[in-house]
């Protein structure tokens, strides 16, 4: 029996987890988590105006605005965030240093750039389909009382079309964190950064990428529950009614 | 009288589908007219165009002195004295049965919000719901949405009602708490445009009753008139299967 303790707890040590990898990795992850959780809330608070102006201006009447909100949203969702990635970091400057030759381009900014606008993209597409699934006598009963287009707008479809909203936006909350990911490839230095320059000089790859997963899951299951928290305390459905 | 209602030859196609087909029509003041008619006849087109709730291809539309068919007219300020009704009751799904009936008077300024509120619990008093004003709108059935919508409608103090079929997406036994709700509009003098299936209803309630088909006014006269002696034969037709 003790024989085979010793064989697995030598197993886990030959794949890395010693006591020296647990001092070393984790504060290194941790440190590449908060850069992960961080850009990720930014790039969620950007991503959340954007999208919601962008949905406004697809449903604007002005044709110029409706064109550059369709514009950006086929961008963004006809090519991979990689390559958004990497145009932003390395073409974007190339561009710029022609009229501003001092221009640098650090990776966290164009990083939060690309996930921005990533975000931006897919929620202006959740906010169109939230408005869209009100139900068109909503907005005709409002009209007929005499409210204005845009306070129909305020007050009657955008709240419903919000709730609706929720369950997608958090998927794409979550979505977020995990294309942050990809922006490891242009040195911005989140967790999956972190653990690509420590496997390149230890090797350790088994328990420093399952160290990572152990990471995103736990982040993501925190944002879970407070997605159910906030679905719950906006669905009129549940409020009594005594 | 005075005319609450004036349309000439109104039109109204839908791309190349003609839905009205030149409608004469002139309503007094306190009268309760009833459209009947088959579907795709154009009641509720009509009705729709009374508020501009469609936009009319041609021919004018007058409701309460204000010509609607009017492009430059202030359609909202216009739309606070047209109530509507309509038969999908489209209450406001997120906001309490209340807050339903304060939202416009607040909105528009006709009215401080206690004062709205004030008018809110009246309506609902005359509806009979005042114990469901902080509901929402999914907890009541058909017929109690459908008696809140008309108290939201009246909320604006409306010179005139529209109704779209406003019982036929009611259970049966629902029918008449909203008929009631309405024969006591009309007692008080209401002028009523009514889009409906009701014969009944045509019968005890309306001054009059209009038969359309196919886009235009084919037949109109007093409930009399219509369902005891119709003289055409497409209105005989019709009411020979509805009643």
């Amino acid at each position: 029996m003790s024989t085979i303790i010793q064989n697995i707890t030598d197993a886990f040590r030959d794949l890395g987890f010693n006591k020296v990898f647990f001092e070393e990795v984790v504060p290194l992850l941790l440190d590449g988590l908060l850069v992960t959780i961080y850009i990720s809330l930014i790039a969620i608070a950007i991503g959340l105006v954007f999208g919601f102006l962008t949905c406004l201006m697809g449903k604007a009447k002005n044709c110029i605005l409706r064109g550059i909100s369709a514009t950006y949203v086929w961008c963004i969702r006809g090519t991979p965030m990689i390559v958004q990635a990497f145009f932003i970091y390395f073409a974007m400057p190339q561009l710029i240093q022609i009229f501003n030759p001092a221009f640098r381009m650090e990776p966290t900014t164009a990083g939060l750039i690309t996930l921005s606008l990533n975000a931006g993209a897919y929620m202006s597409e959740i906010f169109r389909g939230g408005i869209d699934a009100v139900n068109k006598g909503q907005t005709e009963a409002a009209r007929s009382l005499g409210l204005s287009q845009t306070k129909t707008m305020l007050k009657v479809v955008l709240p419903q079309a919000f709730k609706i909203s929720i369950p997608s936006l958090v998927n794409q909350f979550i979505i977020t964190v995990k294309d942050s990911s990809i922006l490891s490839v242009i040195g911005m230095g989140e967790i999956v950064n972190k653990a690509k320059v420590y496997v390149g000089s230890s090797y350790k790859y088994f328990a420093t990428y399952i160290l990572v997963a152990v990471f995103y899951l736990i982040v993501i299951s925190i944002l879970m529950i407070v997605s159910k928290i906030i679905e719950k305390k906006f669905s009129y459905d549940k409020k009594s009614n005594s | 009288m005075t005319k609450k209602v004036i349309v000439k030859n109104l039109k109204k196609s839908f791309g190349s589908l003609d839905v009205l087909n030149g409608i004469d029509l002139e309503i007094n003041e306190g009268e309760v007219v009833c459209l009947i008619g088959p579907s795709g006849s154009g009641k509720s087109t009509f009705l729709r165009c009374l508020n501009r709730l469609e936009e009319s291809t041609d021919g004018t539309i007058i409701v309460d002195g204000y010509e609607i068919s009017d492009k430059k007219l202030n359609i909202n300020k216009t739309r606070e004295n047209i109530g509507m009704v309509f038969q999908q009751f489209n209450l406001f799904s997120h906001l309490t049965v209340k807050k339903n009936i304060m939202l416009a008077p607040v909105d528009r300024k006709k009215m401080k919000k206690p004062e709205a509120e004030k008018k809110a619990m009246e309506l609902l008093e005359r509806v009979g719901l005042a114990d469901k004003a902080d509901a929402y709108p999914h907890q009541l059935s058909g017929g109690q949405q459908q008696r809140v919508a008309i108290a939201r409608a009246l909320a604006m103090n409306p010179d005139i009602m529209l109704f779209d079929e406003p019982t036929s997406a009611l259970d049966p036994e629902m029918v008449g708490e909203v008929l009631a709700v309405m024969k006591e509009l009309a007692a008080q003098g209401m002028t009523m445009v009514v889009v409906t299936h009701e014969m009944c209803f045509a019968i005890d309630v309306a001054d009059r009753v209009i038969f359309m088909s196919d886009g235009v006014i084919v037949e109109e006269g007093t409930p009399e008139d219509i369902f005891i002696n119709p003289q055409n034969q497409r209105t005989k037709d019709f009411l020979g299967c509805v009643l």
